[in-house]
Formats: structure tokens, C-alpha cells, sequence
């Protein structure tokens, strides 16, 4: 279990999620020889070149052929074996989609697969690399469970938790480099399980990966205009913890904020939830819009997508009005 | 040795000739449209892979050989060929496509009846047998991998993406049958994709081992599974075979590739097959 300091909080920031990942997978492999990871000819891209150089028999490269990734990972999974089947996150998830439903979803075998790179942090590289339905795509097939991790410390208790996880999940990574940091000192994580990142009683923010600090941003400036906003960490997508979504009946407004598209993440995961009930508070639903933003810097992108801690300050309080 | 050889043949011919009566049998019987014309042509292949080709299945794991039907369609040959051998229970068979049951119109990964994969999307069961036969590679299992895709299959991107692979990765322990009917879902390959005569270059030009053969002649299948892998090579037996095999009406007939068979057409095939209904 690696240790979660300020210090190393604030190293994680600077290398940005992929190269934690890389780190994760790293500290993962000297504990244990249970797994393997596999790349589409991005090794190097997703932080993986130290563990391919030290641990070569575990890293298999397939080539630029996500499709027949995810089908070799089925079979080094199929004896019950964990494997890491890691890729930028459009390639992994759309371009093998129905490998992912074949053998995760429909065989429920063994593989993580890894979308590095998701949301808009592939800022100029444009909408072919940015990751905005992956989740949404992940979340529909049956059986998969969609985690999406809020920063560095919290990637590092991912991936330590699916180490031990049986099953198929999709492991989806936002930020880059400057990635938010919202865990400076060791915090309880549980696939599944949602975790209180400030308490509040008037409105409550659900929010996944980056938007989680942005998320706390934005409820410092509710707060100096007198809205007391309660933050949820909702890393797991799915399955959804229902529970505390229910805990949150007797606020004014429900706001979901998630780097994603806002068709079939977590705020629909959230609305799913909250359908049947008579007596609740109006849901806000905060993410990108259905639309492909025009390729920038992430500054530029999260702007346009109304992601800002401001922005969202802003929407949010429109909405109580 | 030869004598071995010729026994086990004749004996081989006799349950790809069976193999067909219980496919037949079980298209009429299941009510509804059944994938018949490429069951039929892979019947031979069936019979002598679980006939005298793969170890015993009551093995553990790691010493069982693994066969993955990458075209799911032709189910009706690895139902009847499992029976066959003993691995699933022969009653099962008349559940075919029922409610309820675990053999329905492609295979749904059951190991304890013989089901290694669940299949049915096209081009994807070769990867898997890539995936297989490299955790053999690398953790010193003892087990072959055999997969067989079809050839309107091979029209998949992804059939090429693995085989590409199980070069790279020199497999082996890997052996590819692909069954090469020229035909496919909408007609004659040449009308739809027109590579039906080239998949020996294709195979050699990315370094498999490649054997062509007649794949509806038992004695050419036997012999070509039995031919030993060339060091750090993967296997690929190119059969050429004929859609609908053994019923006349069938062969070379796209009606065949998937539909209904009523009692008197089950009457007329089966006579074929030279039994008393």
C-alpha cells in the first residue's frame, strides 16, 4: 500500500494521471506477479515504460490493434489471471467496443481496461483523442463496473484496489499534468462506495474525477454567498452508490458534474436513481453538452464546456434562482 | 502404424456422418431456423479435432487443449461433436434453442459442457485463442489452442489483427482451422468479398505454417492437424470445404445458411445419410 502524503500529493499533480497510473502499476507489480498489462503501442504514452523495463515478461504489446487487445487479454484472463488492458481512452473503449461486450461484459472475464487520457485533457489533440462518451458507452454494457478517479492519491487506491477486484471494469482517467488535488493524507476508498469531500446542507454536488475538486471550488464560492454546498466523490459510476445519492433528498438542488458527455454518465446514473422518487429536489446536470468542442488548450475546453469552478459556481446559482 | 491410421479414419468418417444425422435432427426439431450449411461443412473438422486430435477434458486447466469456435453460427457442430465425445450429456441436445437452455443459437462459455467461449459476434475467438496460447507461453501450461473461424468471417478486420499477432508472439501452440466454403451470408465469396482463393498467401505472407487441404476429407484433416508445428510458428489449416456437405440439396445452397427444416426435408437428408428415419 503506498503511503499518501502532501508530498507525494503534490508530485502526483505535477506528473498528471497517466504517469500515475504508470507509478501505480509499478508499485503494484513489486508486490505481486498476478497480473499483466497490455498496451497498443502507447506503453510509453501511459506511463508504463519503467514497468515495461523492469518487469518485460508481464507488458505485452499488441500493436496499434485495440480489437485483438482486448480479445488476447480474454485469453490471458480466462484461468481467472487480473490483466490491464490499457489504451488512449476513445481507442479502448469505441474502437473495441464490442470486444469490451463480448468478453468483459458477456464472459464477465478478468480485464480492466484502462482509458488514459479521458475527458478533455487531450486539449489540442482534438475530439478524435478526447474521451466524452467512453463512460457513458462502459456504463451501458452489462456487468461492468466504471470507476473514475479524482486525483493522484485516489488513482493510486484504484488501481490498488483492482489488484484484488474480480471482475470486469473500466478504469477511466482524467487530468493530465496540474491534476487536481483533493486527498493529501490517507482517506478510506472503496470501489463503490461515494466519499464526502465537504459537508453542506442547503444543495448537494455529485461530482467524478477532476470535477470533484472543481466541484469543492465552486462550493467555496457558493459559500461566501451564503449556500452551504455539500460535495460528494462519486469515483465509482457504476455501480452507483445508491445510498448516498438517497442521503441527499432533503437538500434544495442535486447538481452531478462530471468531464464527460452529460448522455448516459453519472449525472444519468444519477437521475436513474432519483426517477422513481416523488418527494426530491430538481437535479442539475452539469458536464459537456451533446456537442464536440473545438480542440484548445484544457483551460479553453473546460470554458466552453461551462467546467470552471466559476462557471459552475455560476450555473448553480442561476439554477436557485 | 498406417493401419492405426486407416482404423481411426474409417472410424472418424462414421461420426462426422453422425455428427450430421444429430445436427439434422436437432434443426428439425428445435422448431425454428438453425445455421445448417456451415455446420455441415466443418462436420469432418469437428470429428477429428474431438475425435483423436485434443487430450482428455477432464483435465486440469492448464494441460486441457482449448478450442474456440470464432463462428459462433456453426454451433450445431460443436453441440453434436461435445455429445459425440461425451462431453456434454447427449440429452442436452434436445434442448436446443428451447427457453431455459444453456444451447441456444451460439455458444455461451459453459467450460463444464465443453463451451470455452461465448461467440457469436464475428472475428473476435481468434484474438481469444491468441490470448490463450500466450498465457500457455507464458506460464508453461501444457495445452494447445485450436480456434476455428470462418471464411466470411474472415472478412473481419480483427481476424487479421489476431493473426498478425500469433506470428509476432510466435505461437506454437496455436493452430488456426479456417474453413474456406466460398461462401458467406449474402452468396458466393467471390460476389461478396473476393479473397476466398487467396488465404494460403495471405497466411504465409504474415509467416504462419500453412497446410491446404480438401477439409471435407477426414484423412486429409487428420493429417494436417497431425503435422508438428514449425519452431515458433503458428499452425494454420486452410480446408476447403463445401457449404451444406453431405446433403445434397444443401451443398452449395445459400437457402442453407440459415433456415428451417421441415420434417419431410429432414426425411429426404437423413436418407442421404443412408438411415431409416
Amino acid at each position: 500500500m503506498t503511503e499518501i502524503t502532501k508530498a507525494k500529493a503534490k508530485l502526483w499533480s505535477r506528473i498528471g494521471a497517466r504517469a500515475v497510473f504508470g507509478q501505480a502499476i509499478l508499485e503494484c507489480a513489486k508486490e505481486r506477479d498476478d497480473f499483466y498489462v497490455l498496451s497498443a503501442d502507447l506503453a510509453q504514452s501511459s506511463g508504463l515504460a519503467r514497468f515495461r523495463s523492469e518487469f518485460p515478461e508481464r507488458m505485452i504489446n499488441t500493436g496499434i490493434a485495440e480489437q485483438n487487445m482486448i480479445g488476447v487479454a480474454a485469453g490471458l484472463a480466462k484461468d481467472g489471471t487480473n490483466v490491464f488492458a490499457t489504451s488512449f481512452s476513445p481507442f479502448v473503449t469505441m474502437r473495441a467496443c464490442e470486444q469490451v461486450r463480448m468478453n468483459m461484459g458477456y464472459m464477465q472475464l478478468n480485464i480492466k481496461t484502462v482509458g488514459l487520457g479521458s475527458g478533455l485533457i487531450m486539449a489540442q489533440l482534438g475530439n478524435s483523442h478526447f474521451g466524452l462518451e467512453d463512460g457513458s458507452m462502459m456504463r451501458a454494457i452489462p456487468g461492468m463496473t466504471v470507476v473514475n478517479p479524482a486525483d493522484g492519491a485516489a488513482i493510486i487506491k484504484t488501481v490498488e484496489a483492482l489488484c484484488d477486484f474480480k471482475g470486469p471494469v473500466y478504469l477511466r482517467l482524467t487530468g493530465g499534468p496540474g491534476l487536481p488535488i483533493v486527498y493529501e493524507e490517507d482517506f478510506l476508498f472503496e470501489i463503490g462506495k461515494a466519499i464526502s469531500v465537504r459537508e453542506g446542507k442547503d444543495i448537494s454536488i455529485i461530482a467524478a474525477g477532476t470535477m470533484v475538486y472543481y466541484a469543492r471550488k465552486a462550493a467555496e464560492f457558493l459559500a461566501g454567498k451564503g449556500i452551504d454546498a455539500a460535495v460528494l466523490d462519486m469515483h465509482t459510476i457504476k455501480p452507483l452508490d445508491t445510498e448516498a445519492v438517497m442521503e441527499q433528498l432533503d437538500k434544495k438542488l442535486i447538481v452531478t458534474v462530471e468531464e464527460a458527455s452529460i448522455v448516459g454518465g453519472l449525472g444519468s446514473a444519477v437521475a436513474e436513481t432519483l426517477a422513481p422518487v416523488a418527494q426530491k429536489p430538481p437535479q442539475l446536470m452539469l458536464g459537456i453538452r451533446d456537442f464536440f468542442p473545438h480542440a484548445g488548450s484544457y483551460g479553453y475546453l473546460l470554458e466552453q464546456c461551462r467546467l470552471t469552478a466559476e462557471q459552475i459556481a455560476e450555473d448553480i446559482l442561476k439554477a436557485l434562482n | 502404424m498406417d493401419e492405426t491410421r486407416n482404423g481411426k479414419i474409417a472410424s472418424l468418417e462414421l461420426t462426422a456422418r453422425q455428427l450430421r444425422i444429430d445436427a439434422l435432427k436437432m434443426a428439425n426439431q428445435c422448431g425454428g431456423n438453425a445455421h445448417l450449411g456451415g455446420a455441415l461443412s466443418i462436420m469432418e473438422a469437428m470429428a477429428v479435432l474431438y475425435g483423436a486430435v485434443m487430450n482428455d477434458p477432464g483435465l486440469p486447466y492448464e494441460q486441457r487443449d482449448k478450442f474456440i469456435l470464432s463462428k459462433g453460427h456453426a454451433v450445431l457442430a460443436l453441440y453434436t461433436a461435445l455429445a459425440a465425445f461425451g462431453r456434454m450429456d447427449k440429452g442436452l441436445l434436445d434442448t436446443f434453442m428451447q427457453d431455459g437452455s444453456d444451447l441456444i443459437a451460439h455458444p455461451v462459455m459453459k467450460p463444464e459442457i465443453g463451451l470455452e467461449a461465448s461467440s457469436g459476434s464475428l472475428g473476435q475467438g481468434i484474438s481469444m485463442a491468441v490470448g490463450l496460447a500466450l498465457a500457455a507461453k507464458k506460464k508453461g501450461y501444457t495445452y494447445q489452442t485450436y480456434v476455428l473461424c470462418g471464411n466470411g468471417e474472415a472478412n473481419e478486420g480483427s481476424v487479421w489483427e489476431a493473426c498478425m499477432s500469433a506470428v509476432n508472439f510466435r505461437l506454437d501452440n496455436f493452430t488456426l482451422f479456417l474453413d474456406n466454403n466460398r461462401m458467406q451470408s449474402d452468396g458466393m465469396s467471390e460476389d461478396v468479398m473476393n479473397i476466398a482463393g487467396k488465404y494460403t498467401g495471405m497466411l504465409q505472407a504474415l509467416g504462419f505454417q500453412v497446410i491446404e487441404i480438401d477439409g471435407n476429407d477426414v484423412g486429409q484433416v487428420y493429417d494436417a492437424f497431425m503435422v508438428p508445428h514449425e519452431e515458433g510458428k503458428p499452425k494454420a489449416i486452410v480446408g476447403n470445404t463445401v457449404k451444406g456437405k453431405g446433403i445434397s440439396f444443401m451443398e452449395n445452397n445459400n437457402d442453407w445458411h440459415h433456415n428451417r427444416l421441415t420434417d419431410t426435408q429432414l426425411a429426404a437428408a437423413l436418407s442421404e445419410l443412408e438411415v431409416i428415419p
